[in-house]
């Protein structure tokens, strides 16, 4: 792990997004969107790193990360994706959803589009409107499909006024995130511990399927897809669990990992090395899981389930404690081998090979690095593009590395 | 009461008018509100207009500048680090580590410092740039004073390295005293100043320096006095000031730009190897002959003095009072006391003075929308005030998003703050059931394995169905999972939730020993044995016999338990007499039910051979 510019900016980062390359683009990331929460005026702001002229010694790009532009946002920022090129939309605590437009030839954001009443608790209509904190966005260009505190989900288009369809009371408690599986249906996590299916096709307001873990009901704040096994699917929880899905095999997570001793707020699956899975939480701390099975060393690690959680959980509490000298210098890397826990009703076809959801575990572990140098604040995001990695903490800082693999 | 330390300032606040009317104020945690009230002064009875808004007034203004919270920030992690350093070092490795503590501080401020300047001058608003211009200079004047302090307190140097440390310190704040090392090298001997100035060797001894220093001083007394350079008046006086001719130094004043530097001057050249204690004396005398009677000291040569004297508490109380924020006492004085320097200073209120410069610190960051959050680990390195200043502070976030909830909750529950964790959680469930966001509200009560709101939510939900006929939100109590047990009210809607879906699935001999055993075992509350009754209406109906004479007869006994306890309401005539109406055909219906079931039952079980 090279190379982690770090920078204060003077509000606490609740969204970082790289924005995305044009397909068949050779460069790496060079921009990035940030949004803030907590503060009296929230900003969207857009970063560069791009070259500023200055090559170091050995013909890199030095520096850190320079503001290209900010506007204002109203309440926090609960969520934010890169709709397009141009395009940001942003999911705002007051219960609204504005698309932003970025003009490069200025460098200027303004509001391109908003809907200010998407979420919300008692509706526009009645006296006693109460709006809703709106907490997840996902976009598949043209669509754009909203979850909020409301238990409500939306699906927008843009340019469209009004809501092309909206499943009101989609669910009884809160709905923390949402993602595509394949395009017509999307995964919902909610704080009762349950993803639910929908399908967009069906014209009812009941789940196509719902999934569970068992034991108690840890809400799930963040939830991914695998980029290219659309029925692989990654959650976070508010216990600092990671746990891996198969949506078509039965209702129970395949893979429960003992991660962060916090929430965990986000998690990515790399979208271009998907061997590779990224998690940060409140206890500060960013992960780096390697799940790629070219690993020289092998040794038989067979556990039970419930020994390889210990395991897991004592290898962890080394990594996760803060006066580990391999980490104190920038250059450390300490990493641990643990086994992933099978359950046992992974019954996974012989033709899908991901080490995910693999159920040899004497072949596969999984390698747990963090990347931060030292435990901040909580982390509170974090996104992946090739080899750039960005995540934002409420210690008001904002760390870039542009050498994920080295 | 002690005497005022200043002249109290005046702040005019805008529409008001205090000569005619008198105003209301109140104290907050770092605020303070006021208004106007509509009683005047003539103390007539009429009501006069006033000023309809209500100000919030506030000292400390530094918390909302943009640059400054890079420094709070950045200075929180190097609390957190210095908080963190291993008790058991002691001596030199101990010292190292709270000297590089002193110089991460330092050079936050300078990068601090940087930025404003950049500002500053990019300022299209003079008053704006004037603003950050002033500000510049005041993180100036506290990263002098906390070099000073950094050298006479924590690195604590001694005799021969003093006057080094001091020199560097003056060349790095002041950009002149170049030019006068410029003069001096280009003197006469400029091989025997070489020579004699390459201590960083450190290979002599204090006496051997003192030695070699008389020994040049002499030589540059015996050229005054021959007369050598009588010729030129320039390099005379630059001998006179090389022998630390205080009139001599002075003459040169434009060069110098203030005491402290003089005083650095002077020391070098008249006793380089001053010892830390016999400071003080060269301090308050350099500072009269500096300021000559013309203008009296600012308050940071006083703080300066101070620091000179070694009087840290002075330094402490002086700074307090020039700056309008808690924030460099605090590090400072944190610091200071990590290198066991402050004794144990008795405060009104209990506690010493590091930890009540912290909590005045961390109060401050609470009133703040956004660096609460910091205030959080300050307060809980405050053995004495912090937790329980914590726990008032904490509670009163307000709390717009579920998000900042689960961030306040962990921060409660990582410190076992298990009143605070309820109060939250209580609030934050209330508020969503009266958004009707059942699940959430369980889900909150959960959190917090309050069982009392279990119920409550419970109740809700039965309440929902006796009106509709029919279950809301499903999907939450078909998958309550270990949560049922959570309360007894909870447990029953799982369960009785579960009868219904028994019964949907046609398993009525599961179903009818379910509803049975919700009765009998007390978990259903009266109010609902009604309707459990009532659904075993149809169960009694069915053609085949499902509840056995045993379980008939508990039945029957229920019944009659529910019968007999019914009070008299003192309701309307007409209303009571409609109720009772169908209370009782319910009654007849259900005793008939039960009659029939009974007698098929017996006969069932009479004819059966050795069931």
């Amino acid at each position: 792990m090279e190379e982690i510019y770090a920078k204060f900016v003077s509000q606490k980062i609740s969204k970082t997004r790289w924005r995305p390359l044009p397909p068949g683009s050779l460069q790496t990331a060079e921009t990035f969107a940030t949004g803030s929460w907590d503060n009296e005026e929230n900003y969207i702001s857009l970063w560069s790193i791009g070259d500023f002229g200055n090559l170091d010694s050995d013909g890199g790009f030095e520096g850190d990360h320079q503001l290209l532009c900010d506007i204002r946002h109203h309440g926090d920022v609960m969520d934010l994706q890169f709709f397009d090129q141009e395009r940001i939309v942003a999911a705002s605590s007051t219960g609204c959803v504005t698309v932003f437009l970025h003009h490069p030839n200025n460098q200027t954001l303004s509001v391109n589009q908003q809907w200010t009443t998407a979420h919300y608790h008692t509706g526009p209509g009645s006296p006693s409107y109460s709006s809703a904190p709106c907490t997840g966005v996902v976009c598949n260009n043209p669509e754009i499909v909203t979850v909020g505190e409301d238990g409500r989900i939306n699906l927008f288009r843009a340019d469209h006024k009004e809501a092309v369809r909206t499943i009101d009371n989609a669910d009884s408690s809160t709905l923390h995130a949402v993602t595509f599986l394949r395009t017509p249906e999307i995964l919902t996590v909610n704080s009762i511990g349950q993803l639910k299916i929908w399908d967009f096709r069906q014209q009812g307001n009941e789940p196509s399927q719902i999934l569970s873990l068992t034991g108690d009901r840890v809400p799930l704040h963040c939830v991914d897809r695998h980029p290219n096994q659309q029925h692989v699917v990654a959650t976070g929880g508010q216990d600092g669990m990671l746990s891996i899905w198969d949506v078509r095999q039965g209702t129970m997570p395949v893979s429960l990992l003992k991660a962060h001793e916090a929430e965990m707020w986000e998690v990515h699956f790399h979208p271009s090395n998907p061997e590779h899975l990224f998690t940060c939480s409140e206890d500060g701390s960013l992960w780096h899981w390697d799940a790629s099975t070219d690993v020289p060393e092998k040794s038989s690690l067979f556990h039970q389930e419930m020994s390889s959680h210990y395991a897991a959980q004592a290898a962890l509490k080394l990594l996760s404690s803060s006066n580990l000298p391999a980490w104190a210098s920038r250059g450390g890397r300490s990493s641990t081998f643990l086994s992933h826990s099978i359950s046992n009703q992974a019954n996974v076809h012989q033709s899908v090979i991901s080490s995910w959801l693999s159920t040899d575990p004497a072949k596969d572990r999984i390698e747990i690095t963090s990347l931060l140098p030292s435990r901040s604040l909580s982390v509170n995001t974090l996104d992946v593009l090739g080899p750039c990695l960005v995540c934002g903490t409420d210690a008001e800082a904002i760390y870039v590395t542009r050498h994920l693999f080295s | 009461m002690e005497e005022l330390d200043g002249e109290p300032t005046v702040t005019l606040i805008p529409g008001v008018n205090s000569k005619k009317n008198q105003m209301y104020f109140d104290w907050g945690p770092g605020e303070m509100l006021v208004c106007e009230t509509s009683f005047n002064k003539k103390e007539k009875s009429e009501m006069v207009p006033s000023c309809p808004f209500i100000y919030i007034i506030r000292k400390d203004v530094d918390v909302y500048s943009q640059i400054l919270r890079k420094l709070f920030n950045e200075s929180h992690g190097i609390f957190l680090g210095l908080q963190r350093i291993d008790e058991e070092l002691t001596g030199k490795s101990r010292k190292s580590q709270l000297v590089r503590v002193s110089k991460n501080y330092r050079s936050v401020i300078r990068a601090c410092m940087e930025e404003m300047h950049q500002v500053a001058i990019a300022a299209k608003d003079p008053a704006n740039g004037r603003q950050f211009s002033s500000q510049v200079s005041i993180l100036s004047a506290m990263e002098l004073i906390w070099n000073l302090c950094e050298i006479l307190f924590i690195e604590v140097a001694p005799a021969g390295p003093l006057l080094l440390h001091l020199l560097d310190w003056v060349r790095l704040h002041v950009c002149e005293v170049d030019s006068l090392s410029a003069d001096v090298l280009g003197s006469e001997n400029p091989s025997k100043h070489d020579s004699f100035w390459n201590l960083p060797g450190n290979t002599q001894t204090l006496t051997e320096l003192e030695l070699k220093w008389q020994h040049w001083h002499e030589e540059c007394e015996r050229y005054l006095q021959d007369s050598t350079f009588a010729t030129s008046p320039h390099l005379e006086s630059l001998l006179k000031i090389m022998l630390g001719d205080e009139a001599a130094l002075l003459e040169q004043k434009e060069l110098l730009s203030n005491w402290y530097h003089f005083l650095v001057t002077r020391l070098l050249y008249s006793n380089p190897t001053v010892k830390p204690i016999d400071l003080h004396y060269y301090a308050q005398s350099s500072l009269d002959l500096f300021l000559g009677g013309e203008s009296s000291p600012e308050p940071l040569d006083n703080i300066l003095l101070a620091a000179f004297e070694f009087d840290i508490h002075q330094v402490i109380k002086e700074c307090s009072i020039a700056l309008s924020n808690w924030w460099f006492v605090a590090h400072l004085t944190d610091l200071l006391d990590h290198c066991k320097l402050l004794q144990s200073h008795n405060l009104y209120f209990g506690s010493n003075m590091r930890e009540f410069l912290l909590l005045e610190y961390a109060s401050g960051l609470f009133a703040h929308p956004s660096l609460w959050q910091l205030g959080v680990d300050y307060f809980d390195y405050c053995p004495e005030l912090g937790r329980v200043s914590l726990e008032l502070h904490i509670e009163r976030i307000p709390l717009n998003t579920e998000q900042k909830a689960l961030k306040v909750l962990r921060i409660c529950e990582q410190r076992q703050m298990t009143e605070q964790v309820r109060s939250i959680c209580k609030i934050l469930a209330m508020k969503a059931v009266r958004n009707n966001r059942l699940g959430s509200a369980l889900s909150w009560s959960i959190r917090a394995k309050d069982a009392a709101f279990a119920t409550l939510v419970s109740d809700r939900f039965l309440r929902d169905y006796c009106e509709r006929g029919c279950f809301s939100d499903l999907d939450l109590i078909d998958n309550l999972g270990p949560a049922m047990m959570l309360s007894d009210r909870l447990t029953f809607l799982g369960k009785y939730r579960e009868f219904h879906r028994m019964y949907g699935e046609k398993r009525f001999a599961d179903a009818a020993s379910l509803l049975l055993s919700l009765m009998t075992s007390r978990i259903a509350p009266r109010s609902f044995w009604m309707t459990l009754l009532t659904d075993a209406l149809p169960l009694l109906e069915q053609k085949q016999v499902i509840f056995s004479a045993e379980q008939t007869y508990e039945l029957m006994r229920c019944l009659e338990d529910l019968t007999s306890r019914r009070p008299v309401h003192g309701e309307s005539d007409t209303e009571q007499l409609q109720d009772d109406d169908i209370e009782t055909t319910k009654v007849e219906m259900l005793r008939l039910s039960l009659a029939r079931n009974l007698a098929r039952a017996i006969i069932r079980e009479g004819s059966l051979e050795g069931s």
